[in-house]
C-alpha cells in the first residue's frame, strides 16, 4: 500500500511560509510568477529595478506591508513602509526621492491609530529626504483585512560614480554588518506572543538608511562593491545567497556578528535563530580588504551604525557555500532560511 | 578560557587519545536537543575522523510508530473529538495523512504547549471530547500524569489521553541486541536523565559492557561527553559518569517519577523501526481507564506503512545518515517532510539539512572506502 505524501497534498496551495522571504518564496516568484512576465528589467530580481531615463538610470521598486501588530516598539507599519521602500533602493546604489502610498484599511481601524500611522510616515519621510508623491486608499469590510495593509512604491536617481553587481564581488573581499543583527523581527515576536509575559528592553531597528549608505559611499566609492538590506530571511539569508549566487566560499565568525544580549535571549525564549530573523534598519555590504577599516569607521561615526563589524571573507573554494565558525569553533553551513515560521512581521 | 580555548583543549586530548587508532568509535547520542546542538555548532566537524558521533532515537515524533498516527488521524477525522497535540506531530504523516491535512478538511486539531493548556480547553468546551495526543520520553510523561489525575480529581469527563510515551532504557538496549548496529558509547540524554536519574544506566554498563555519559546541552559539554567516552573505550574501562550533576542527580525526580508510577505501568509499546518492545512504553492503569483514548473510543492500532523511500526507520537507530537518503533535501524537506525525521525541530533529518547538508560528499567518500 502505498502512502499518500502530505507533500502533494500541501503543494496544491499558498502556504504562510511561501511569504517567508526564504526558498519557498523565490519557488513562487521562480516558478509562478517570473516566467509569466519575464523581461530584461524584471529577470534581474533585484530589491529595485534599473529603468533607463533622460539618459540616464532610475531605480524603482514596490513593497507591502502586512506586520502585525500596526504598531510595536521602535515603530510601526508606516515607518516601516518608508523605510522598507528608502532601504531598497539606496542598497541599492540610488538616491531615494518619490514614493507612492498605498493604504488598505479594514472597516473599524480607529482613526486615532490611523492619524498616529500616517503621523510616523510622514516624520519617516521627513527624515529620509523623500517626499510621498502619489497615493491611494481603500477601505475593506470587517474581517477582510487586519486593520491597516500599505503599499509603498518608490523611486530613486541613480548615485554617480557607484559601481554595485553580484559579478564584482571577489575573493578576498569582506563582507560587513551594519549593526546589531535581529531585533526587528524579534522585537515584533515577542510584543505578539510574549507581550504579558516577558518585559523586553528590544525594540525594532527600523530606520530609513539613506544617510548611512550615502556617507559610506562617498569613503567606500567603487570600493563598495555590493550591497543588501536582511529583512525576511535575515543575516542567513543574504550570507547563503552571496556565496551561492557568486560561487565563492563565504566564511563568516560567529564571534564577529553583533548582537545584543536581550535579542540573544529573546531568541533564545522563542526557540529562533537570530541569524534568520528580519532587520529593518541593517546593510550589510561587501568591500574590497583594503577600504575595509575606512568603511568600518565611516559606519561607525554614523548614529544608525556605531556596531558595524566585518564578520566574513569570501574564499577561493568554488562551491559556493556559506561556512560559518561557530562560538566553540565548530564549522557548519548557514543556509538560506527555509520557509520562515514568522508571519507578517513586516 | 573563552569557549573556543576550552573547546581546542579538549578536542587537542580527544586526537591524541584516538591517534593511530584503526577502529572508529561509534559513539551514540539519545536526545533530539543533543542532536540539534551538536549539530548547530558544528561538533562534528571539530572530532577527529575515527571519532563518530551518531544520532539514535532521541527524538519523540521520530520515534512514534506510523500505526500511531493513523489512530490518532483516524480519530481527528471522526469530527466529532478535539484533538490536542503538541506542534511537531500535526505534520507527520501515516497512511491517511497528517493531522494537518485532517485540519485541513475540518478536524478540530489544535496545538498545546503543555497539557494543562489542554485541560483548560477541555474545560471550556464540555460538550467537546478532548484527546490529547501523549507522546514523548520520560521527559513530558509525568505532565501528561499530572494531568490525567487532575482530570480525574475534577471529574473531567471529556478529557483523555491516547497514550505513546515511550521509555529510553529499552530502546537502547534493542540496540545493542542488535548485532547490525555497533555502537561503543553512549552520551545520555540530558532531559530525560533529570527525571531518571543517572543510576538507570547502570544496566548498560553492567550487562552490555557499555560506557554511559550523562552530559549537558552545550557544544563544550556534549565534546566533553565525547572526550570522557573516548578515554574510557580507550583505556579499556566501563564506567558511568554523571558530567551534568547540577541538573542530573543518581536517582532522579522522585515526584516525577511517582507521578509517572501513580497513572502509568510499563507495557509493550511499538516504535518506528524498532517494532514492538515489551515494557517501552507506558500503559494507563486500569483506575485511570476512563481517561485512556485507547479503551474510551475502542480503538486498535493497525499496521505500519512507511512513506516509499523514507529511511527515517535507519536514520533514528543510527545504521544511516539522512544525507544517504534519497529524498532528502529534494523530495523531502522541512516544509515538504514526508519522515517524521525531517518534521520535527529535534530529527535528526532536518538538523542535518539545516547544518550538515554540504557534508554528503564526504558520506560518499566514506561508504566507498567502507567506513560505513
Amino acid at each position: 500500500m502505498s502512502v499518500t505524501s502530505p507533500a502533494s497534498l500541501l503543494r496544491k496551495r499558498v502556504m504562510l511560509a511561501h511569504g517567508g522571504g526564504g526558498q519557498l518564496t523565490d519557488d513562487l516568484i521562480s516558478e509562478l510568477v517570473a516566467p509569466r512576465l519575464s523581461n530584461p528589467y524584471l529577470d534581474a530580481l533585484d530589491d529595485a529595478a534599473r529603468i533607463p531615463m533622460h539618459g540616464g538610470e532610475m531605480l524603482f521598486t514596490t513593497d507591502s506591508y502586512v506586520v502585525h501588530p500596526l504598531q510595536f516598539p521602535g515603530g510601526d507599519i508606516g515607518r516601516l513602509a518608508i523605510s522598507g521602500t528608502v532601504n531598497d533602493l539606496a542598497v541599492c546604489g540610488a538616491i531615494p526621492q518619490f514614493i507612492s502610498l498605498g493604504l488598505i484599511i479594514e472597516e473599524g481601524l480607529e482613526l486615532r491609530v490611523l492619524e498616529a500611522i500616517l503621523d510616523s510616515i510622514a516624520a519617516t519621510a521627513c527624515e529620509a529626504g523623500v517626499r510621498v508623491v502619489t497615493g491611494d486608499t481603500k477601505v475593506v469590510g470587517k474581517g477582510q483585512g487586519d486593520g491597516l495593509y500599505i503599499n509603498t512604491a518608490g523611486v530613486g536617481a541613480m548615485r554617480p560614480g557607484v559601481r554595485l553587481g553580484l559579478a564584482r564581488i571577489k575573493a578576498g573581499d569582506v563582507l560587513i554588518v551594519s549593526g546589531p543583527i535581529a531585533e526587528h523581527g524579534l522585537a515584533i515576536m515577542l510584543k505578539r506572543e510574549q507581550d504579558d509575559i516577558v518585559r523586553s528592553e528590544l525594540s525594532s531597528d527600523v530606520a530609513p538608511l539613506g544617510g548611512l549608505i550615502e556617507s559610506v559611499l562617498r569613503v567606500g566609492g567603487e570600493n563598495v562593491v555590493y550591497m543588501r538590506d536582511p529583512t525576511r530571511g535575515g543575516f542567513a539569508g543574504v550570507a547563503s545567497d552571496l556565496a551561492s549566487r557568486t560561487g565563492l566560499r563565504l566564511t563568516i565568525d560567529e564571534n564577529m556578528i553583533p548582537i545584543r544580549p536581550a535579542t540573544r535571549y529573546a531568541a533564545e525564549i522563542l526557540g529562533l535563530d537570530p541569524l534568520s530573523v528580519a532587520n529593518e534598519g541593517k546593510v550589510m555590504l561587501v568591500v574590497r580588504p583594503d577600504a575595509m577599516n575606512d568603511v568600518l569607521r565611516s559606519l561607525r561615526e554614523h548614529p544608525l551604525g556605531m556596531d558595524a563589524a566585518a564578520v566574513g571573507r569570501f574564499e577561493r573554494h568554488d562551491d559556493g557555500l556559506c561556512e560559518i565558525v561557530t562560538d566553540v569553533g565548530g564549522r557548519r553551513i548557514i543556509q538560506k532560511p527555509y520557509g520562515e515560521e514568522l508571519p507578517r512581521i513586516c | 578560557m573563552n569557549p573556543r580555548e576550552l573547546m581546542r583543549m579538549y578536542t587537542r586530548e580527544l586526537n591524541d587519545l584516538v591517534a593511530g587508532r584503526a577502529a572508529p568509535l561509534n559513539l551514540m547520542e539519545v536526545c533530539g536537543t543533543h542532536t540539534v546542538n551538536a549539530c548547530r555548532s558544528g561538533v562534528h566537524s571539530l572530532m577527529p575522523e575515527n571519532v563518530r558521533l551518531i544520532s539514535g532515537p532521541g527524538c519523540p515524533v521520530c520515534v512514534t510508530a506510523q500505526r500511531y498516527i493513523d489512530a490518532l488521524v483516524a480519530l481527528g477525522r471522526r469530527g466529532d473529538v478535539t484533538i490536542l497535540t503538541y506542534g511537531d506531530m500535526i505534520r507527520v504523516a501515516g497512511a491517511g495523512g497528517s493531522l494537518e491535512i485532517v485540519r485541513g478538511e475540518g478536524a478540530d486539531v489544535r496545538v498545546v504547549t503543555s497539557t494543562l493548556e489542554g485541560l483548560e480547553i477541555a474545560r471550556r468546551e464540555p460538550n467537546r471530547q478532548c484527546v490529547f495526543a501523549a507522546v514523548g520520553f520520560e521527559t513530558t510523561a509525568p505532565a501528561t500524569a499530572a494531568a490525567v489525575l487532575q482530570a480525574a480529581s475534577e471529574g473531567l469527563r471529556n478529557f483523555s489521553i491516547l497514550p505513546a510515551h515511550k521509555l529510553v532504557l529499552p530502546a537502547m538496549r534493542t540496540l545493542l541486541n542488535d548485532p547490525e548496529v555497533k555502537i561503543d558509547g553512549f552520551v545520555c540524554p540530558g532531559h530525560v536523565s533529570v527525571i531518571i536519574g543517572s543510576e538507570a544506566y547502570r544496566p548498560i554498563v553492567s550487562e552490555y559492557h557499555k560506557p554511559c555519559v550523562v552530559t549537558g546541552f552545550e557544544a563544550l559539554q556534549i565534546m566533553q561527553g565525547v572526550l570522557h567516552l573516548s578515554r574510557q573505550i580507550v583505556r579499556g574501562e566501563t564506567r558511568l559518569e554523571n558530567l551534568y550533576p547540577e541538573a542530573v542527580s543518581a536517582h532522579g525526580n522522585a515526584h516525577a517519577v511517582a507521578l509517572i508510577d501513580r497513572v502509568f505501568v510499563p507495557g509493550t509499546s511499538a516504535w518506528r523501526a524498532l517494532g514492538e518492545m515489551p515494557e517501552s512504553g507506558l500503559d494507563v492503569r486500569d483506575e485511570f481507564a476512563a481517561f485512556d483514548a485507547f479503551r474510551k473510543f475502542d480503538i486498535r492500532l493497525g499496521e505500519d506503512h512507511e512513506p516509499r523511500g523514507c529511511i527515517c526507520g535507519k536514520v533514528i537507530t543510527g545504521r544511516a545518515v539522512p544525507v544517504e537518503c534519497r529524498l532528502f533535501g529534494t523530495v523531502c524537506t522541512p516544509v515538504y517532510a514526508v519522515g517524521p525525521c525531517m518534521v520535527s525541530s529535534e530529527g535528526t533529518c532536518q538538523a542535518w539539512f539545516k547544518y550538515r547538508r554540504h557534508e554528503s560528499h564526504r558520506v560518499e567518500r566514506e561508504a566507498k572506502e567502507g567506513v560505513r
